[in-house]
């Protein structure tokens, strides 16, 4: 049985018919077209689909729709204003930190919390926030580059 | 040396990934984010045995299969096989099944949730037959699962006389060493979606890396003319080989699916559906006997190598080639016998992985060499730099080096950056002293660019440019972008040879119906062959140009433009297409497996460095250094990735990635026990390139994808043998592994400085 949930994503009221158990992966991709949040193994291990809610990073695979009622839920897809990129999708473009591409929203999402949480990482907290975030293509190298390239960026540049 | 190369605006530079800023933003279109009107989900049933016949198919009374599509062997229209180098393999099981995970029987719903229950409301009645679980089991016949023998293919390559030097050696070293499968484990799973229309035929669009192998195989299931099956590759969130042949396949199910619903059908496999049933990495046996005189110089090579195919052909005739073309190593020997086999297993058929039979054989050589210095009590060092190949000499197959050959330059290179000698004398001392084992060792190798022996040439690749009436120069290839790069470098060379600005340049999309068939993405072709094909055809558009169209030597982008405008009206398009051509003087015998295996060769040094905790019994790789020479560096940041990306792809195949089968069936099929390096695993990754450009590549690149991941396995093994003087020649070394192999050494020899 489907019931509605509201919640606010990227900034705006959202609102879906859905069955309470459905995962929030699927409410972004499905009911809301969001499909930048991608699905890597569907139990927690990858981090593809990671986002973040009331300003914790989660697994969306792994969060059931009713969960996440009432929530603020942050995409990739709000991380960039209409007109210039993020400091982070900046430096992952400069520094090569993604390459296919399938792990980059929910890396972006993880760099975001990291970032929120502690501005200015050493390259032990890099590893550490991304650790439960896998990339096959780039040997993360490039993308703890990116994360610290951003992190000098100055705040004001967002 | 001292390398000069053209001067060049953007070849060479760091120009940002061409489809970055959509990956960035989470716009780029994986097949799973697309969708349809009225689209229908697929699902696939499975064998659940590794051999039998099926003697029926029930469904369950618990599912309204009137709401279910259900296609069988017997809705095929055209033939009952994926087309690739042979046609062993059927496209769904019909009346047998070879392997665990095969395909029978596919299902499609409007309602994706609903498939699941339905496939496993599918009862399969087997007759089981016996099965063959390994490579010693299929050479030894007692089961005959493929062909008259159960073997896929076989190699033999023969150099001078190895039997007349066994008496006269000083040294003969024997080994064996064995490495497992290994799963791709690209982030994106394999998905396809398929449309069929009566008049327009069969369109795909997927996650796959050679649009005209799925388009050929798509023909022959179909029965379909050329014009009739179109093949788009969407963005594609990795590949490593594993979206090399298996898409055929995949693509088959789901048009076959959207032909007898009437319906577009999506069918994406989740993670425990791919790990089960696509290919992985070959496993390997491969043994080594060596004669050496006193000094340490190579004298015989008698190499025995053998590979597991799985349950058909697929991949593994040329995948054995490179292997047996690797196996010498980058040294001289004037003896040297291979003989190589790919047997026929009832296990998922293995297929392409980044180094594609390399990696197998690299890991065996090196490790041998180290095992071959200990013996002779050398410095493992020393012993590789006695025999390394240089300018001139000739390879297993006779191949002579006619380009330059720096593998002293790369050595000497690697131990400066890593310390290597300063750290081995470190280690000695402190591990006396210490419950964790330091140690550092190396491997040395080449990887051959481009495909084996005469490929390239039966390959006949088409490529090039056009220029669109909105002024933006398109680049014109079936050269697939998986993360690796292809986009990017294709259009620094467009833009390059054009005289326009790199943001000028787009991709064509990869569509069967729009780009010539440049060729497989694959063997780190992209770059010296497609590249070089790009290349020609910007310099014939541009001397096109000048010599008719009125542009100038020394033109402005508007010129450009202007002149593309004029050669339109008189042409009705601007299109410059140009043809593969070997380079010349260089002959192939694919019978005595002689003459030139690749255009060309790239080179590289890997240094390892690890610590081994003796309580925990776990290996960890601390520092790694990664020298090669890869002809030009197309795009630094790029190449850097692809160099780091394979290094990491080499820990896990070394130390981490066990693909544990139970009866043929892949029982850890899941990221929670499947387990690849994370963040933390990861060590530094130090980079360097030596450019020595190939005269017949994209602006001298060679290839670099592969070369990466052959190196590391080997390396890190021998700096654990440093450490602990354990023989470890099995990989994936798991602590379990090392537990059991330093229980033993400890207790029969003397530890090894």
């Amino acid at each position: 049985m489907k019931v509605p949930i509201e919640f606010t994503v990227n900034g705006a009221s959202r609102r879906a018919e859905v069955e309470p158990m459905k995962r929030l992966l699927d409410v972004l991709r499905e009911d809301l077209a969001l499909t930048g949040t991608k699905e890597g193994c569907g139990e927690g291990e990858c981090g593809s689909c990671s986002v973040r809610m009331n300003g914790e990073l989660v697994n969306s695979c792994l969060v059931p729709a009713l969960h996440a009622s009432g929530a603020q839920i942050e995409t990739v897809e709000g991380l960039a204003d209409s007109s210039t990129l993020h400091r982070l999708q900046r430096a992952f473009l400069e520094c090569g930190g993604a390459q296919c591409g399938i792990c980059t929203p929910g890396m972006l999402m993880a760099a975001t919390q990291l970032l929120a949480q502690n501005p200015h990482p050493s390259l032990e907290d890099i590893r550490e926030g991304l650790a439960g975030n896998l990339c096959r293509c780039t040997g993360f190298t490039r993308i703890f580059e990116s994360v610290a390239a951003a992190a000098a960026l100055e705040a004001h540049a967002r | 040396m001292t390398v000069e190369h053209a001067k060049t605006r953007v070849v060479g530079s760091a120009a940002p990934r061409k489809e970055g800023v959509n990956k960035l933003l989470g716009r780029a279109r994986y097949v799973d984010d697309l969708t349809r009107p009225d689209l229908w989900h697929g699902a696939t049933v499975r064998s659940a045995i590794p051999r039998g016949l099926i003697r029926a198919i029930r469904f369950g009374s618990s599912i309204d299969w009137s709401e279910f599509v259900i296609v069988t062997a017997a809705d095929i229209p055209g033939a009952n096989h994926i087309q690739l180098i042979f046609a062993d393999q059927p496209c769904l099981a019909d009346g047998r099944v070879n392997h665990c995970d095969e395909a029978i029987l596919l299902l499609a719903h409007p309602d994706k949730h609903k498939l699941r229950e339905a496939v496993d409301a599918v009862q399969i009645d087997y007759e089981p037959l016996p099965a063959v679980l390994s490579i010693e089991d299929s050479e030894q016949a007692k089961e005959i699962v493929w062909g008259s023998d159960n073997l896929l293919k076989s190699f033999a390559l023969d150099k001078g006389d190895v039997d007349a030097v066994w008496s006269k050696a000083a040294h003969i070293v024997e080994g064996e060493y064995r490495t497992g499968a290994q799963e791709h484990l690209y982030i994106e799973n394999n998905g396809v979606l398929a449309e069929y229309d009566a008049e327009d035929g069969v369109t795909v669009w997927g996650s796959l890396q050679c649009p005209f192998y799925v388009h050929r195989s798509l023909l022959a299931v179909f029965n379909l003319p050329s014009d009739k099956v179109r093949v788009i590759q969407t963005e594609t969130g990795g590949a490593f080989g594993g979206k090399e042949d298996y898409p055929s396949t995949l693509a088959a199910h789901a048009a076959l699916l959207a032909m007898k619903a009437g319906h577009p059908v999506k069918l994406i496999y989740d993670r425990a559906e791919d790990l089960a049933a696509t290919t992985k990495r070959h496993p390997s046996r491969i043994r080594h006997r060596t004669a050496l005189d006193a000094e340490g110089r190579l004298l015989a090579m008698d190499i025995d190598v053998a590979t597991d195919g799985g349950a058909y052909s697929t991949l593994s005739s040329t995948v054995l080639s490179r292997a047996t073309l690797h196996s010498p190593g980058p040294y001289v020997c004037p003896n040297v016998r291979i003989r190589s086999h790919a047997w026929a297993t009832n296990t998922v058929p293995y297929g392409a992985f980044r180094g594609f039979g390399a990696p197998q054989a690299i890991f065996a050589i090196e490790r041998h060499m180290d095992e071959i210095a200990a013996m002779l009590q050398m410095d493992p060092v020393e012993l590789r730099r006695r025999n390394f190949l240089h300018d001139g000499d000739t390879t297993a197959t006779e191949q002579r080096m006619r380009e330059p050959v720096i593998l002293d330059k790369l050595l000497d290179r690697a131990l400066d950056e890593s310390q290597f000698y300063a750290k081995r004398a470190q280690f000695l001392e402190e591990n006396k002293i210490s419950t964790v084992k330091r140690g550092i060792g190396l491997a040395a190798f080449y990887h051959g660019s481009g495909f084996t022996g005469s490929g390239e040439r039966y390959l006949n690749s088409l490529a090039g440019i056009d220029v669109t009436t909105d002024d933006e120069v398109r680049v014109l290839v079936s050269s697939t972008e998986f993360g690796q790069g292809t986009n990017t470098i294709l259009t620094q060379i467009a833009a390059e040879t054009l005289n326009v600005d790199y943001s000028a340049v787009m991709m064509a999309p990869a569509d069967t119906h729009v780009v010539p068939n440049s060729g497989p993405t694959v063997a780190s072709r992209t770059a010296m062959v497609v590249g070089r094909l790009i290349e020609r055809s910007g310099r014939q558009l541009v001397t096109l140009l000048q010599a008719e169209y009125g542009l100038s030597q020394d033109y402005t982008r508007a010129e450009f433009f202007a002149a593309c405008n004029r050669l339109r009206e008189e042409r009705g398009e601007v299109v410059s297409l140009c043809r593969y051509e070997a380079p010349p003087n260089i002959f192939w015998d694919d019978n005595k497996y002689r003459g030139e295996a690749y255009p060309a060769f790239a080179w590289s040094i890997h240094v390892a460095q690890v610590a081994v905790d003796t309580a925990t019994y776990s290996a960890e790789v601390e520092d790694f250094w990664a020298v090669q020479e890869v002809g030009r560096v197309l795009n630094p940041v790029l190449a850097g990735g692809q160099i780091e990306g394979g290094v990491a792809q080499g820990i896990g195949y070394a130390l981490y990635e066990k693909v544990v089968l139970q009866n043929g069936h892949m029982a850890n099929n899941q990221m929670t026990n499947y387990i690849m390096p994370t963040a933390q695993d990861v060590p530094p990754i130090h980079v360097f390139f030596e450019e020595v450009p190939f005269s017949h590549g994209g602006f001298g690149a060679k290839g670099i994808g592969e070369l990466p991941h052959d190196g590391p396995a080997p390396a890190i093994l021998n700096a654990i043998r440093n450490a602990t003087g354990a023989a470890c020649n099995s990989i994936p070394l798991l602590p379990e592994d090392l537990l059991t192999k330093l229980v033993t050494t400890i207790s029969t020899e003397e530890t090894v400085a």
